[in-house]
């Protein structure tokens, strides 16, 4: 009898319907704490990435009011606090990515970090210090490592040139390797690092350890061993997001300001 | 009689038909989610739950399953299992549930749940067939947690994130790499079999022993 066309169907209807279910009451009842979960997960790297120490009585959230954001039209170097009907605090440039009216394909001459498409606005954060003046930068940067694009925050002094610090939060590279560049020791040696020289960008990750007399050391970052290619896509990625499509026009912008 | 046989499903994986060891299932997860020991941690939690809730609803209607379908019904119960777990990991532990990846969701295809399911839970009771995947899922633990342990102690240094090497120890990056894995399984396998001679497997064939050439004249290779 288990084996009839009708009770085939019939266990296999009850069965997907069963399961399918539970599987979106679990998604639809924890779809809010993951979306916090990733929220927060962005805020405490931009939050280490700035430097700004969460109070232990402090909720993230609370931690992260200290900063303030804004969106940057990468077309004039802009920021502007509206764009369209976006939430600044939920805008993502990266689904922005996926729409095409929100951004734009990257001229391949130019797409050094190998990230394909830019968002046509993206999204910063600045520290401002007592006097309201700007104390650092926050700014999101990717490009393509070994394995995948990396995904990350970079934090600028308020002359715009000199690194505070780096952080990825996401990255496909080799564990002990390329995924070195999450090595607090490494990301320490960043800080105080110039980007660039003459206008032009020039910091780079070399290969090797930075010679304590070379007179460009300012302008060199270590390189990890073994990771060759993920330190040519850092490399890539600072010279991409740095350039004239990338965050240049902004600071030719907050330098008219000030 | 009744109590000996639980005893026996949640005691025989462990060692004695390890899944790891003597069955060499389940390796793919082995090599990727261990390189660090709370990671590993959590991967175990996650198989033991879905190997043990499978087999379970699965021996709760094995005698309305078809067999026609039967594979495709046991796909679905572990997949709806598995989603499950990932949803979980992302709201409770969403740091480990990112550096675990796809490795959650790659549980479907681990052959220990699918052969759990197929093997034993299409017989058995509810009861018994639930206590089997716990064996068989802490058996599996048993094996991760060592290649961890090993691996994150010469590879890392650390245990949990917490450093235990001294200053002077040199990590071994070789170790963090997903093959250092096969060779830490094949050390295992190498010393539970020495213990345990029975779950060595007979030789396929037989290497015949070499051969040696006659002894040629010049006459006979006519130069």
């Amino acid at each position: 009898m288990n084996e009839s066309v009708i009770k085939t169907i019939g266990v296999a209807f009850a069965v997907c319907l069963i399961c399918s279910l539970i599987v979106s009451l679990s998604a639809v009842s924890l779809r809010e704490q993951q979306k916090e979960n990733k929220l927060n997960d962005r805020r405490v790297k931009i939050l280490e990435v700035a430097d700004i120490k969460i109070e232990p009585d402090q909720t993230i959230a609370e931690a992260f009011t200290k900063l303030e954001q804004k969106f940057i039209d990468f077309n004039t170097g802009k920021l502007m606090d509206e764009y369209k009907n976006f939430n600044i605090d939920e805008y993502d440039q990266l689904i922005s990515l996926k729409d095409s009216t929100l951004s734009s394909p990257v001229p391949k001459s130019e797409d050094i970090a190998i990230i394909k498409n830019r968002e046509n606005v993206g999204k910063i954060f600045i520290l401002r210090d007592d006097d309201d003046n700007i104390d650092k930068l926050i700014l999101p940067i990717r490009g393509y490592g070994l394995w995948g694009t990396l995904f990350g925050y970079i934090a600028l002094e308020g002359d715009f040139n000199t690194v505070s610090g780096i952080t990825y939060y996401e990255h496909k590279e080799t564990p002990g390797l390329g995924a070195e560049v999450d090595n607090v020791d490494w990301k320490k040696s960043w800080i105080g690092k110039k980007i660039y020289q003459d206008n032009q960008v020039a910091l780079t990750v070399i290969k090797g350890k930075v010679a304590n007399d070379d007179p460009s050391k300012l302008y060199k970052v270590d390189g990890l061993s073994g990771a060759t290619i993920t330190g040519r896509g850092v490399s890539n990625m600072i010279n991409y997001w740095f350039g004239n499509s990338g965050y240049a026009k902004l600071f030719e912008e907050l330098d008219y300001e000030s | 009689m009744n109590l000996k046989r639980y005893q026996e499903v949640i005691l025989k994986p462990l060692i004695d038909e390890n899944p790891i060891t003597l069955q060499i299932l389940g390796i793919c997860s082995a090599l990727a989610v261990t390189n660090n020991l709370s990671v590993t941690l959590v991967m175990c939690i996650a198989v033991i739950s879905v190997i043990s809730f499978s087999n379970l609803f699965i021996s709760l209607i094995r005698n309305y399953i078809p067999s026609s379908i039967r594979i495709i019904v046991q796909m679905t119960i572990i997949a709806s299992l598995v989603i499950v777990v990932d949803e979980l990991l992302k709201a409770y532990d969403y740091e480990t549930s990112k550096r675990l990846s796809v490795f959650v969701g790659l549980i479907i295809t681990n052959c220990i749940v699918m052969g759990r399911a197929e093997a034993f839970a299409m017989k058995e009771k509810p009861l018994l067939s639930f206590l089997d995947g716990l064996g068989n899922g802490i058996g599996y633990s048993i094996i991760l947690i060592g290649v961890a342990f090993i691996r994150e102690l010469f590879g890392a240094g650390t245990l949990f994130g917490i450093d235990i090497m001294p200053e002077w120890y040199m990590s071994n990056n070789l170790l963090l790499l997903p093959p250092s894995s096969f060779i830490i399984i094949g050390l295992f396998i190498w010393l539970i079999r020495s213990f345990k001679p029975t779950q060595v497997e007979e030789d396929d064939f037989e290497v015949s022993s070499h051969s040696t050439a006659p002894n040629l004249t010049k006459q006979d290779l006519n130069v």
